[in-house]
């Protein structure tokens, strides 16, 4: 680029700065990740053909997928559905349901989710029978609560009530934090309230509510292991400590679980990469679907 | 709120379009609105004038309810706005009605407020579309002719914050009138502008006044009130201190108050004009003295379309 005849600067070639503390660093990390490796090799313990045998065992299996699994999605679906139901409750007009969603939150975040979960299995203790009909006259049908009390659907239950808690408050700070413009145009063109929240504010609370919401999965995902306390067998944890203590073998069948919650939460974490650029669409830079739009429209016209 | 004096009757053929009596409204006990008196007829393009606080935003979203008055009335069109009169005994009306009664008012506010997670068409066809309930297809060969009308025939698909303010503002309007309104409300349309964006603005809010929409305008934009408005409101302290056409009121106010308030805003003009050459009252001769040698000047600022071409429509 520089001209040998002109006076003015041209291209820099500097010295970069000198990192001596990178080097230091890399030095000592790799010296303990190798002992680290050495002692996963040499202990025995660990039993590593082991750990991926007791990963592959049926009961493992079916208490990933259905503890674990349809645990973690049936509990945050209860949880974001009756959160937002919630959040928006505590942001009406109306005091009665502002105080019933004020008190739904105190209750349910002040309740630990163990000793919740044992509660829900207590259920058919406290009240044999679930009858649906008019309140004081004829029960239409009714459910046995005993058959239930030790069921998945209870577990679930007692796990998203609990996580509707946490979840209405994080949709509340996700619609506090959509200007109020926002409402005010949409009121200006005739939206009702209601149609206003469901087109303008929620989508656009969505941006702010999804990353705490990954947060909040993720870590169902791991409460799901609390499910035994309930008492709900058919649950990863459990099933591998059973293994684990019946066998005589505890760490592979302790590393056997956590490696299976790893994977999980692992393609939760990208999943939920995904669903933050969709609620992002119009904050960043265009997504691929709304320049495909653009040229769609630039072609027709 | 109710009362027991009766509403006066009102006969809706050939009367004003907006008529507001009496308007009064207080924000936690100060009082904004002093008993505000107003009628603007059908095509009238009126400009609400005022320093800062005299209540004139406050009165122009209690047209469309979105602040609640305290006191008085607001018809648009032979509708009394947010109220129902049942035998002299006014009733609220519910959220749903108050709604609908929006649908024939379009507004344009300071800060654009475009839904930012739709793309400049979507922005353009969620009322039709939702409230009115336009098919599709009528919704976006209407959105795309808006969008020309104001210059932005290019950008459907793109999303506000790929635009510039004066390009928002553009789109804000079209979105207002993919309603089909009445009436045109604008609080402040140009204040969030950089100065070279506003002259695109107030170019189409003029070829919306030509083409015979009804509008109310709160702005500081004196060479838009000049040349645009039929009527001039100045506000000050929550009344209506003087009002006529522009060249009596901006160009040989009777009031002192007024007469303050215009000195202030061409102080203001003329530092902005040196330093950027954006013309509007600076060029106006104001004498508090003589009437009859005043030039009036075509003012300049509005008639070149801004940086990306936003002319009015030829075709």
């Amino acid at each position: 680029m520089t001209t040998e005849t002109s006076d003015r600067p041209g291209a820099i070639h500097a010295r970069p700065v000198r990192h001596p503390g990178r080097w230091l660093a890399i030095v000592v990390i790799v010296v303990l990740v190798a002992m680290m490796i050495s002692s996963l090799v040499t202990n025995p313990v660990w039993n590593f053909p082991r750990v991926f045998k007791v990963m592959n065992f049926n009961p493992v299996l079916n208490g990933l997928f259905k503890g674990t699994l349809i645990g973690t999605v049936g509990a945050m679906v209860i949880g974001v559905v009756l959160g937002v139901i919630m959040a928006v409750m505590r942001l009406s007009g109306n005091p009665v349901l502002r105080g019933v969603a004020f008190a739904y939150v105190w209750f349910f975040r002040s309740m630990p989710r163990y000793v919740l979960l044992i509660f829900c299995g207590s259920l058919g203790v406290l009240y044999a029978k679930l009858e649906i009909g008019i309140p004081f006259g004829p029960a239409f049908t009714s459910i046995d609560m005993n058959a239930l009390s030790s069921s998945l659907a209870i577990g679930i239950l007692g796990l998203g009530l609990s996580e509707a808690a946490y979840m209405a408050e994080i949709a509340r700070a996700g619609i506090l934090s959509v200007d109020k413009g926002q409402s005010e145009a949409a009121q200006a063109l005739g939206m009702g309230p209601g149609k206003a929240m469901m087109r303008i504010i929620l989508p656009q609370a969505m941006r702010v509510i999804v990353p705490p919401t990954g947060n909040e999965t993720i870590s169902m995902v791991k409460d799901t292991s609390l499910l035994s306390a309930v008492p709900i067998t058919a649950e990863l944890f459990y099933q591998a400590q059973t293994i684990g203590n019946r066998d005589f073998q505890i760490v592979p069948s302790l590393v056997a679980a956590s490696l299976w919650y790893i994977i999980v939460c692992s393609i939760l974490m990208v999943g939920q990469s995904y669903l933050e650029r969709y609620f992002g669409r119009g904050f960043g830079t265009p997504s691929k679907k709304a320049k495909q739009e653009l040229t769609k429209v630039a072609a027709d016209h | 709120m109710t009362t027991t004096a009766s509403t006066p009757a009102y006969d809706k053929s050939g009367e004003p379009l907006v008529r507001a009596v009496n308007v009064t409204k207080a924000f936690h006990g100060n009082q904004v609105l002093k008993g505000i008196d107003l009628s603007v007829n059908r095509g009238q393009v009126v400009v609400l004038l005022g320093p800062s606080g005299s209540g004139k935003t406050t009165f122009l979203r209690c047209i469309n309810q979105l602040e609640t008055i305290d006191g008085g009335r607001i018809w648009v069109d032979g509708d009394l706005m947010g109220y129902v009169d049942k035998g002299g005994t006014l009733h609220r009306l519910t959220d749903k009605a108050i709604a609908a009664q929006r649908r024939d008012i379009g507004m344009c506010f300071q800060r654009f407020n475009l839904f930012p997670h739709k793309t400049v068409l979507q922005n353009v066809m969620e009322a039709p579309t939702q409230v009115k309930g336009v098919s599709k297809d009528q919704a976006r060969s209407r959105g795309l002719e808006l969008l020309e009308r104001v210059g932005l025939k290019d950008k459907p698909a793109a999303y506000p914050a790929q635009l510039s303010g004066g390009q928002q503002q553009r789109v804000a309007i079209a979105r207002a009138l993919a309603m089909d309104p009445k009436l045109m409300l604008f609080d402040e349309p140009t204040s969030a502008l950089d100065p070279e964006l506003v002259g695109e603005v107030l170019a189409v809010m003029k070829e919306l006044a030509q083409s015979g929409m009804t509008m109310i305008v709160v702005t500081h934009e004196m060479g838009f009130a000049r040349e645009v408005a039929d009527e001039v409101v100045f506000m000050d302290g929550g009344v209506v201190v003087e009002q006529g056409p522009p060249d009596e009121v901006i160009v040989n106010p009777k009031q002192q108050r007024t007469k303050n308030f215009l000195r202030r805003m061409r102080q203001e003009e003329e530092q902005l004009a040196a330093a950027t050459g954006h013309l509007a009252l600076a060029d106006i001769p104001l004498d508090d003295t003589t009437d009859d040698d005043v030039t009036v000047d075509p003012t300049r600022a509005i008639d070149d379309g801004g940086p990306d071409g936003a002319v009015p429509p030829t075709s």
